[in-house]
């Protein structure tokens, strides 16, 4: 019997993987795609400890930061976790081998990110993320963990609320098969991937494991928090890291003129560019002072980024650049022991969950910390529940495998979902993007639900059992509806700016009556919420 | 704009009905649009999840980052099982990594340099794309070569002063490891992070000296004369 079943594979669900198994537990990761090609291998800028190693710096600092970006909506408790772990997560990290730059102290070399009070990212150039996920599959496979690849989650299993598990596509086969476990973490990954095209994340970060629980009743929260990173290529979406203000890049306008402090919260900075392009006003990177050797030393990627995507070399000419969606602060709502709130044996950690370290807006660095220092509590603390439920009985395989074959036995197709999905993704940009308006969010939930009461005219054109990426496609695009409307409809509630989410008939952050965490659940088939004052 | 894609080896021609951009984007209009069928694998659209790799015309790319031109021949990667289209299965070639025990073995405490970082900082770019594999003439004679990107990553962690058993990794590679490659520079010339798998795989060659390997193909070379 498998204790812990991990259900994907980036840096959290590694990250856990490695604790659990080297408390002794028989693990199992499973993931949709390749391990290394997970969301993380995307994170450039760092990772967040108060070492210290280059300018001052305390753990009661950083949590002062955290706590000031997040707007009054975390847990204290949590931050003051993550904080604390941080330097012990590095020093993890370190011991495997992770290959960050150094000081001339040989110590782990930190830069500047926004929002924080000193030099706090340790970083592996701009390919931290990469060079952190790639360091912990090797440490898989030194440990023999073993990784399901290309499972797609169907559901979990649930048993009067109790998790046994899960049901997948074997991606490959095309068969349906179930996985019972003692434990479940899910670390799916978020779901900025609702808003394609205009968002830096990979096609599949369509919030899988956190539609999976709203249908098995479990709780999702704060789901109306969606971070824009203000500078990702204007054609592509391609993200350009936070790192390249950090070390001293300008924000300018058409007219050459700066008109912001490129070193403020993501929240603040991209309202501002957002604010320019409103005004007809075009907005670029500016790093050219940065001079030749420091951009190709510590920008590798983003030279590269900006000459195949962009068409420009930034050494000599700016770079055209628009806010888009690029990381979720809502997810799954879990307990200070990352338990899934209304599930049992179920945990979820990562940028699915919402363990409340970043509130109403994430700082850049605290993410990969939250991936690996989470990651590890999510692994022990799974582990540690030894409950074994896993053998009870339950029907619910059956009748996966009869959804996924009604969709091999009728072809409607009478509507496109690619160009459905297409349209709902600008429009999310446009009407629950960066500056939100409750007619625009009222009018796209209307739209939004016409299109889930449709889907029965939707479906899959490609009939061949194995490797049809087109259901997977599919099944992404439903799990993206019942997210959506969760984020409009939590947008739509929360009449105030807080963080990232912004509305400008409501500007100010209203404390009295929402400085609480909107709930989300599915009751009877219908969607259901509850806001929940922040003590 | 029109390509042509290798579908289980029947050539199968494609109009695209707007100007050159990515590959991967003319292959999502084509899925999209005209054949939901069309098997490809992608993810991050932006070079470092490694998944959308191809051949084009013969030469490995990523499809994500590479411009498409008017005839273009689009192919699954070689010495990959093809599952579907461009879609191979990946996960027999990364038992490679576990062939090569490209990790840490040991780990010790050490003081590292910058210097030390930069020595391996491009190594520790891989994407585990498999263009190198897949462009890799070794693997044609000899399925059981460990290839060039295990081998990079093997030289990776031998060159990181935390690792406190080098031999360990030595040991591993020599047996349909570092001397089986002619050093044809294949590899080296298809990786879209600028690795150099074939000077690593030089280098690794070196440390093997120092713990006492030979070249086997030289012995196999001994024509009575003593040997070189």
């Amino acid at each position: 019997m498998i204790d812990v079943l991990i259900i994907g594979s980036g840096g959290a669900g590694l990250a856990s993987a490695l604790r659990a198994k080297e408390l002794g537990a028989d693990v199992l990761v499973v993931g949709k795609s390749y391990p290394t090609a997970s969301q993380t291998s995307m994170a450039q800028g760092g990772i967040n400890a108060s070492l210290g190693n280059v300018t001052a710096d305390s753990i009661s600092s950083h949590i002062t930061d955290t706590i000031k970006s997040a707007h009054k909506l975390c847990d204290n408790h949590m931050v003051e976790y993550i904080c604390h772990d941080a330097p012990k997560t590095i020093e993890w990290l370190e011991s495997l081998g992770v290959p960050f730059d150094r000081t001339a102290q040989y110590k782990v070399a930190q830069r500047q990110l926004g929002g924080a009070s000193s030099k706090r990212a340790c970083y592996a150039q701009d390919y931290t993320g990469l060079k952190i996920l790639h360091t912990l599959y090797d440490t898989c496979l030194k440990e023999g963990i073993e990784i399901l690849e290309e499972y797609f989650l169907l559901n979990l299993i649930t048993e009067e609320k109790v998790v046994l598990g899960a049901i997948f596509l074997d991606i490959v086969t095309g068969e349906v098969k179930e996985i019972r476990a003692k434990s479940t973490i899910i670390a799916t990954g978020g779901y900025a991937g609702v808003y394609r095209g205009f968002t830096t994340n990979s096609e599949g970060a369509t919030g899988d494991g956190i539609a999976s629980v709203l249908r098995a009743g479990g709780v999702v929260s704060d789901m109306e928090f969606v971070q824009f990173h203000p500078t990702a290529l204007k054609s592509s979406a391609t993200l350009i890291s936070e790192s390249a203000r950090g070390e001293g890049g300008y924000l300018v306008n058409s007219k050459g003129e700066r008109f912001i402090d490129e070193l403020l919260p993501r929240d603040v900075v991209a309202r501002a560019i957002a604010s320019q392009i409103a005004n007809g006003d075009e907005v670029f990177l500016d790093i050219r002072h940065l001079g030749e050797d420091k951009i190709l030393h510590l920008m590798p990627q983003e030279v590269h980024l900006c000459r195949l995507y962009e068409n420009i070399d930034p050494i000599k000419e700016l770079i055209p650049i628009k806010p888009v969606a690029h990381y979720s602060m809502g997810g799954i709502d879990v307990n200070r022991e990352l338990e899934v709130t209304g599930l049992k044996n179920c945990y979820a950690v990562g940028e699915c969950s919402n363990a409340k370290v970043h509130g109403a807006n994430r700082l850049g660095g605290n993410s990969l910390l939250e991936i690996i220092s989470l990651g590890r509590l999510a692994g022990e603390n799974a582990y540690k529940l030894n409950v074994d439920y896993s053998n009870r009985d339950n029907q619910q395989l059956q009748k996966e495998q009869e959804y996924i074959e009604s969709l091999f036995e009728e072809y409607p197709w009478e509507r496109n979902f690619y160009q459905i999905q297409d349209e709902l993704g600008r429009k999310f940009y446009n009407d629950a993007g960066v500056v939100r308006d409750n007619t625009k969010l009222n009018n796209l939930l209307n739209e939004l639900r016409v299109i889930k009461a449709d889907i029965d005219n939707m479906g899959i054109g490609d009939k061949e059992r194995k490797n049809n990426t087109n259901l997977v496609e599919f099944l992404q695009f439903k799990n993206i509806l019942e997210v959506g409307e969760v984020i409009l409809d939590s947008a739509i509630v929360r009449d105030e700016s807080r963080g990232a989410h912004y509305k400008e008939a409501f500007p100010n952050q209203d404390d009295k009556l929402y400085r609480a965490n909107s709930l989300y659940w599915i009751e009877d088939g219908i969607l259901q919420n509850r806001l929940v004052k922040v003590v | 704009m029109n390509i042509k894609i290798n579908r289980q080896g029947s050539i199968e021609s494609f109009d695209i009905p707007f100007q050159s951009t990515t590959l991967l984007k003319a292959l999502f209009y084509i899925k999209q649009q005209e054949d939901n069928s069309l098997t490809f694998s992608s993810n991050c659209r932006s070079g470092v999840c490694g998944t959308c790799a191809v051949r084009v015309n013969g030469k490995e790319v990523l499809a994500c980052s590479y411009n498409y031109q008017e005839g273009d021949l689009v192919e699954p990667l070689a010495y990959h099982e093809v599952q579907r289209d461009l879609k191979v299965n990946k996960q027999k070639v990364r038992e490679t990594l576990k062939n090569s025990k490209a990790w840490l073995q040991s780990s010790q405490q050490a003081e590292i340099t910058q210097e030390q970082v930069e020595l391996t900082q491009k190594q520790t770019d891989c994407i585990l794309c498999d263009s190198c594999y897949s462009s890799c003439p070794v693997l044609e004679l000899n399925p059981n070569f460990i290839g060039p990107f295990a081998l990079t990553r093997a030289y990776r962690y031998t060159a990181d002063p935390r690792e406190g058993n080098i031999q360990s990794i030595v040991d591993t590679i020599q047996t349909n490891g570092i001397w089986d490659c002619t050093l044809c520079g294949n590899c080296t010339e298809v990786c879209p992070q600028g690795i150099d798998p074939k000077m690593d795989i030089t280098m690794l060659r070196g440390t093997s000296s120092q713990f006492g390997y030979n070249d086997p193909n030289f012995q196999a070379m001994d024509f009575g004369f003593g040997g070189f």
